[in-house]
């Protein structure tokens, strides 16, 4: 096989699905878009490759302000006036201006590296638009010093998304696509365990039967996600609730649900006597 | 039958294209089938479908497709017999005409007969990767060493039988016209102009102008840009807009989150614009529309949503609200012609279609604002007119 074969670490259980998915694209050199929920391991998986394939990680963490021409290089222009100015430097080889971002840095480096690319989503909306012909043609042109750098080594680029923008058609035809799915109960119970090790097994029986259900209810617009089940656990258990009015009474809905609609919708399907 | 399969995917929705079409061939070629349709199912879902809202069209599709012959399906035959006489989707672009050219079929060719010989010799007759019809231990529920189960596909069962499970049903989502496109085409709204406020460094100036000044450092500021673009909202709600509710919705939560206008309002009216404006419609919390226009100028645009669709008399006459208690004195098309008296720049948006705009009161409405349907094309053309790169043109009376 003419490519690196990724097969999940101790600490990161990958699904042979997603296995696949990660050694297509590396295999076909194209970014691979990872999307699920909140907390179902889209940034570790980054991490994992990295581990599992032995390369060094660059990470690239999107914020709203970000601009693609960051993620390549800045020329930071104020340091060679600067520099300038007090004429103790020699300013005349503008190259020691270019300061290489994530994204150029992962095409300069002399073995394959993976790159990842958090939050995509966060970014403006025509932020991913204006990657494209960088992650095509793995290669960047320094307007400043005239030089085109190629890649040697393509990285291996994992972009995740949270999904609170769309994204457009150009960019993800470009890419491999790989959504992961929210835990089941016997993924999540293990999820729990790890933050309330001592949880009664009655009262996460109930909790998780109420969770599931919740979380199937199609009027909700936001679904609740693992960090929200954790703290709904927690206040709980402080509150000394008994399971058994965990089914009678959903208590403290409000850590589960921040929206009034939703708060609402869930009152009434739970009135409707949904719950079996 | 890749082809087929190909076209069989679009007649189900799924926008696949050739290039990723061709991803796929690709990925085949350097060995990535195992010939599993576990593995094929994956594999061709990854490359082709790219949000996780079209997943259940895919199983749909995918099961409609290999049902029955998923048994003898064998995926290198398929794959050895298209890469020596390809066939290829019609209708290619110049992009994929591209493309197609950049993958060189010849040595994919040779490279998966290699692929074949190889594994041949090394798995005389136990063939584990190559014709074996489903019975790769690959994607199979337990053969995973730390034994993770695969998104609910147990042990033995076919791919096809995982694709009727229909699992990604809940992430659906049968849009119109998205956030996206809609926050894409607002952002097109804009006028740039020189604005009050503390002055920005000029980077680019101060550069220059220093180098001319011999080293020495003069710094150069100016004043900010910013977008002039004032725009106030009018949406109508309720009655016989209720079927575009959710359009609206989006229209208004786009040009909510569009933070670059200098100045952005929002109303609500119901059926046509009369004495009070609401922002909240449900509890009839509103603002005399007299209070509204005295605030605008003409640095203001007004653009109005609705499907001008009334009798007659709830537009041309006065008492002709449609709300019974509510006895205007000036009839609704005055009302109009004030807005567009006071804001030249003014549009009105329609999520009916055009070919029903010769109603009458959607007719005499055209001969105060300009028109446009509330579809991308519309929006864009009527934003356009926004900006002043469109004549601004009502109805002839």
């Amino acid at each position: 096989m003419s490519f690196h074969a990724f097969s999940g670490t101790d600490t990161y259980l990958a699904s042979p699905e997603l296995r696949d998915s990660v050694n297509v694209a590396s295999a076909l050199e194209k970014p691979l878009l990872v999307r699920g929920e909140p907390g179902t391991g889209k940034t570790v998986l980054a991490e994992a490759i990295a581990e599992n394939l032995v390369m060094p990680l660059l990470t690239w963490n999107i914020k709203s302000t970000s601009k693609a021409q960051e993620g390549l290089y800045v020329y930071d222009t104020v340091q060679r006036l600067n520099d300038a100015r007090f004429g103790d430097k020699d300013i005349t080889d503008i190259s020691q201006y270019i300061k290489y971002g994530p994204l150029g840095q992962s095409f300069l480096t002399d073995q394959r590296v993976v790159l990842l690319i958090d939050e995509i989503d966060k970014a403006d909306m025509e932020f991913p638009n204006d990657l494209l012909h960088e992650l095509d043609r793995m290669s960047f042109f320094v307007h400043e010093t005239g030089k085109q750098h190629s890649a040697q080594f393509r990285p291996i680029v994992v972009i995740t998304s949270n999904n609170e923008k769309e994204l457009p058609d150009a960019f993800l035809r470009r890419c491999v696509f790989h959504y992961i799915a929210f835990p089941d109960k016997a993924e999540m119970e293990d999820i729990i365990r790890v933050h309330h090790p001592d949880v009664e097994a009655e009262l996460l029986r109930q909790v998780l039967l109420r969770f599931y259900w919740l979380r199937d209810l199609p009027e909700l617009r936001k679904k609740p996600s693992t960090s929200e089940l954790i703290d709904w656990i927690a206040a709980l258990r402080r509150g000394g609730v008994s399971t058994e009015s965990i089914e009678s009474e959903l208590p403290f809905l409000g850590v589960l649900m921040k929206r009034e609609n939703d708060l609402e919708a869930v009152m009434a399907a739970h009135r409707r006597g949904r719950v079996n | 039958m890749f082809v087929d399969f190909f076209y069989h995917l679009r007649g189900y929705g799924l926008k696949v294209t050739i290039t990723e079409w061709l991803s796929l061939m690709r990925a085949l070629a350097i060995g990535h089938s195992r010939a599993d349709l576990h593995v094929f199912y994956n594999l061709a879902r990854c490359l082709m479908v790219k949000r996780e809202a079209d997943f259940d069209n895919y199983d749909r599709a995918f099961a409609s497709f290999f049902m029955g012959v998923e048994n003898h399906f064998d995926i290198s035959d398929e794959l050895l017999e298209w890469l020596s006489k390809p066939e290829l989707p019609r209708e290619l672009t110049d992009e994929e005409r591209a493309k197609l050219e950049a993958l060189d079929l010849d040595e994919l060719r040779e490279r998966f007969k290699e692929l074949l010989d190889e594994q041949k010799e090394r798995h005389d007759g136990g063939n584990r990767w190559i014709g074996t019809g489903g019975m790769s231990p690959f994607g199979h529920g337990g053969e995973h060493p730390t034994g993770v189960r695969i998104g609910g596909a147990g042990g033995g069962r076919s791919a096809v039988q995982v694709a009727t499970d229909r699992r990604f049903r809940n992430l659906r989502s049968d849009r119109i016209l998205d956030t996206r496109q809609i926050g894409l085409a607002l952002r097109r709204l804009r006028k740039l102009d020189k604005d009050e406020g503390p002055e920005e460094l000029d980077i680019d100036e101060t550069i220059d102008s220093s180098a001319r000044n011999a080293g020495e450092i003069d710094l150069v500021f100016r004043p900010p840009k910013r977008n002039r673009i004032k725009l106030l909202l009018l949406i109508d709600v309720g009655g016989s807009m209720d079927p575009h509710t959710l359009l609206c919705e989006r229209l208004f939560s786009a040009a909510h989150k569009a933070n670059h206008f200098k100045k952005f309002e929002f109303k609500f009216f119901h059926n046509c614009v009369y004495e009070n404006l609401y922002t909240d419609i449900s509890r009839w919390k509103g603002e005399p529309t007299s209070r509204i226009l005295k605030r605008l100028d003409h640095t203001w645009s007004v653009c109005l949503v609705g499907d001008a669709w009334m009798s007659p008399y709830e537009l041309t006459h006065t008492g002709g609200a449609i709300d019974y208690y509510h006895t205007n004195q000036v009839t609704g098309l005055d009302w109009l012609r004030k807005f567009r008296d006071r804001c030249p720049n003014s549009i009105w948006l329609n999520p009916e279609p055009r070919r029903i705009w010769n109603a009458p009161t959607i007719h005499l409405i055209r001969q105060v604002f300009p028109m446009f349907e509330l579809t991308i094309d519309g929006l864009t053309e009527g934003i356009d007119v926004l900006r002043g790169i469109r004549p601004n043109r009502a109805l002839a009376a």
